[in-house]
């Protein structure tokens, strides 16, 4: 099954709830309950939403893939901020540097079944989650 | 997008929709602090029935809302949260503590109305 791919440009807190409309549309069609659905778009509107506290601006790709016996979603948040110093840090609950809960990337890791990060200093951020239909 | 915020004797009632950005939710913050201080309203009932998505952001100005509303010496209720939107929530690691929550409307009025007779 193939809903094909999604760009979405993010620029401004009213563009994390486009994405997480897009990816919540998305899950639906590729056929996930509407509580995974739920799950996702939250998920999104975490990453969307840290490319605009700290890098202003970047990418949500939303893509369905398809593994070996299952379909699932594959969400790609990416941009060319500042980058993450401590990525283990980053990962930890309750760590935050924006004044924020400091909750998104442990949680996000929580609400998706795959979590996959790369940041470079002053190069950008790429969090790559997918979540498998049940 | 602005959130309808309705009056109903001491209450007032924000009814949230389901595509609420950052800036909708920071005027909220403002509107409902102002309205409670003019109408001098003992109680804020939010009403998060249509959100789709309750992340960290949201699930903070609520509490801010709450917290805020406090200071008053108003009450704050949150009807609504959707069984889904609990779970990702929880998921999340987000809490709404000291933030007074019910079933729907109907359960957050009759909670108001048993908390008003008592303190009266």
């Amino acid at each position: 099954m193939s809903v094909g791919e999604i760009r979405v440009a993010i620029n401004s807190d009213q563009d994390i709830v486009s994405a997480r409309q897009k990816g919540r549309a998305m899950a639906m069609e590729l056929g996930f309950s509407s509580g995974d659905a739920t799950l996702i778009a939250t998920a999104i509107s975490e990453l969307a939403r840290n490319i605009v506290s700290y890098a202003r601006k970047g990418q949500i790709m939303l893509k369905g893939v398809q593994g070996s016996s299952r379909v699932g979603i594959l969400v790609i948040a990416s941009d060319e901020g500042p980058g993450i110093l401590d990525i283990r840090q980053a990962l930890r609950d309750g760590f935050s540097t924006s004044g924020s809960l400091g909750l998104g990337l442990p949680g996000v890791r929580r609400l998706m079944d795959e979590f996959e990060i790369t940041s470079q200093p002053k190069l950008g951020t790429t969090v790559a989650v997918k979540k498998w239909r049940q | 997008m602005e959130v309808p915020i309705l009056k109903q004797g001491a209450v007032l009632i924000a009814t949230f929709q389901a595509a609420l950005s950052d800036a909708d939710l920071n005027q909220l913050r403002m509107g409902l602090v102002q309205q409670v201080v003019k109408f001098r309203s003992r109680a804020v009932i939010v009403d998060v029935t249509a959100m789709d998505v309750m992340d960290s952001f949201a699930s903070r100005t609520l509490r801010e809302i709450a917290h805020m509303i406090k200071l008053r010496g108003a009450e704050t209720v949150i009807v609504g949260i959707q069984p889904e939107v609990a779970f990702a929530m929880v998921q999340l690691g987000l809490t709404l503590e000291g933030v007074a929550t019910a079933l729907d409307l109907e359960e957050g009025l009759a909670y108001l109305n048993e908390k008003f007779k008592t303190t009266n």
